[in-house]
């Protein structure tokens, strides 16, 4: 099996100025996560998953440790990596699925969901056509492609979103709850496509609310629940 | 954990714009500190603070228009090299008038407002040496269009325009040329929300079909959210932060990024 990502000795936590104090986040992870490798990340709320997620994402900085990343372009710690380097995986290898649509004025939900593909070269056209289908896989109505998904309801915006997200094959994803408020179709449509670019190789780092609709494809569980928790505060994941 | 400028690269991209150690002084006020900021071809900086952070300053200094007290500032193009504070007055201005374009938050100081707008946008193609009458109408049209300007109204001056309008025609202006790099100080400042966004439409539309390198200075953080790749927070003169656009907004660390980031509405 091939590498994708070693984390070492993660710590993370929130430095707040205004109240002069540290919140930690997690501890001194560490994992391996090979291609085509699906690990699920369980924890009560603030545990620190979605934390944890968004940290190997840059999105968040960490405070000490490691997170080798295998690149097509060499190997690199993504925590000290240029923030150009960030921005080019972010383009082409490291994809992150969150609930939350990132709309922008004035942009049709097509071109939202053809973007990836644009920037990673594809003609106009073809990236048109594979938005399209996309869309329609995720059960948004047709009538609707050439709108603008700022007025769309939550539902909605969330496949133009997980369409936007998942139409490019990535190395690695990043997965923050993105079955919360789908319907069935939708939910199909997403665990299908996740079971295909899985078997594709794609390794995939996930927080699930309800680990069930995708328990085919978990490979690994890690709890993130602090080791001081007592057992009935536990969050049980049910596979 | 902070990321160093010559952290170790992955790809072996070389930067557009690079600005070192710049400063600037007038009397005793220091309204630019020792800044320094990388750009990379077809990436977006922008540059947020609140006033008098020096943001408008180093991007005047960027232009051209101004020189710095210190400090270098060099462009990767085959036309220039070495340090572009060091040229003399007439090569500043062919190189902004064919390489660099600006779009000002007062339409004022980029437009002749009694003109026609096809003659503002003409009047660039001609200080870069062009001198066919039809060309010079038929490239200011297409820049126009570009920008999303009514072409009906190519000959009003922008004083008869509305604000977004004159956004519109000092873009059409800076982007006549095809520049490698855009500066735009607070384009949508002073506009109606919705205006705003045709305004951040046209620009994200730009930067996507023909890569323009852009760097963006407002105090909204949402504009800037909106352009913005990375992001270089201004304090006094300094950079207090700089990082990618997302990790500014959800995980500021300096104590200034915080309060700036706390406070939006």
């Amino acid at each position: 099996m091939t590498k994708v990502l070693e984390v070492q000795s993660l710590t993370k936590g929130f430095t707040m100025h205004h109240l002069g104090s540290t919140l930690a986040a997690f501890e001194q992870i560490s994992f391996d996560l090979q291609a085509g490798e699906f690990l699920l990340l369980k924890g009560q709320n603030g545990a620190g998953k979605s934390t944890l997620l968004r940290t190997l994402y840059r999105s968040y900085v960490a405070q000490s440790g490691q997170v080798i990343f295998h690149s097509r372009h060499g190997t690199i710690d993504l925590l000290r990596a240029a923030e150009v380097d960030i921005s080019l995986l972010r383009r082409e290898e490291i994809g992150f699925v969150t609930q939350f649509l990132l709309a922008r004025p004035r942009v049709t939900a097509e071109a939202l969901v053809a973007e990836p593909l644009r920037m990673a070269g594809h003609s106009a056209p073809d990236a048109l056509a594979e938005a399209r289908k996309w869309l329609a896989e995720f059960g948004v109505k047709q009538s609707l492609w050439r709108a603008y998904p700022t007025t769309f309801s939550g539902g909605e915006q969330q496949k133009v979103n997980l369409a936007r997200a998942l139409i490019l094959p990535q190395k690695l994803l990043l997965l923050d709850e993105p079955t919360a408020s789908l319907d069935s179709q939708a939910r199909a449509a997403l665990v299908a496509r996740l079971a295909e670019l899985k078997a594709a190789g794609t390794a995939m780092i996930g927080v699930f609310h309800h680990p069930g609709d995708v328990a085919d494809l978990i490979d690994r569980v890690i709890d993130l629940t602090p080791e001081t928790t007592p057992d009935e505060e536990r969050n049980d994941v049910v596979v | 954990m902070t990321i160093a400028l010559d952290a170790p690269r992955l790809v072996q991209a070389q930067p557009l714009l690079t600005a070192q150690n710049v400063s600037k002084s007038y009397g005793d006020v220091q309204a630019v500190r020792d800044v320094s900021a990388e750009v990379f071809p077809g990436e977006v900086l922008g540059i947020v603070g609140e006033s008098g952070s020096g943001k408008s300053t180093f991007l005047r200094m960027l232009n051209l228009e101004e020189t710095p007290d210190t400090g270098t500032y060099t462009l990767d193009l085959p036309e220039v090299e070495g340090n572009l504070f060091e040229l003399d007055r007439f090569a500043r201005r062919m190189l902004c008038a064919k390489r660099i374009g600006i779009v000002y938050q007062n339409p004022h100081l980029g437009l002749l407002m009694n003109h026609s707008s096809s003659g503002n946008v003409a009047e660039r193609l001609l200080v870069a040496g062009e001198r066919r009458f039809t060309e010079l109408r038929e490239r200011a049209s297409e820049a126009l269009q570009a920008s999303e300007f009514p072409l009906e109204r190519l000959d009003a001056p922008p004083i008869e325009l509305s604000g977004g309008m004159q956004q519109r025609v000092q873009l059409a202006k800076a982007i006549a040329l095809e520049p490698a790099l855009l500066l735009l100080d607070e384009p949508t400042t002073g506009l109606d929300v919705s205006v705003q966004a045709l305004v951040l439409d046209t620009l994200k539309r730009l930067q996507q079909d023909r890569n323009i390198t852009m760097v963006i200075v407002s105090h909204d953080l949402g504009v800037i959210r909106t352009l913005a790749d990375r992001v270089m927070v201004m304090r006094r003169g300094a950079v207090v932060e700089a990082g990618l656009a997302d990790q500014i907004f959800q995980d500021p660390q300096h104590a200034y990024t915080q309060q700036l980031v706390h406070a939006k509405l």
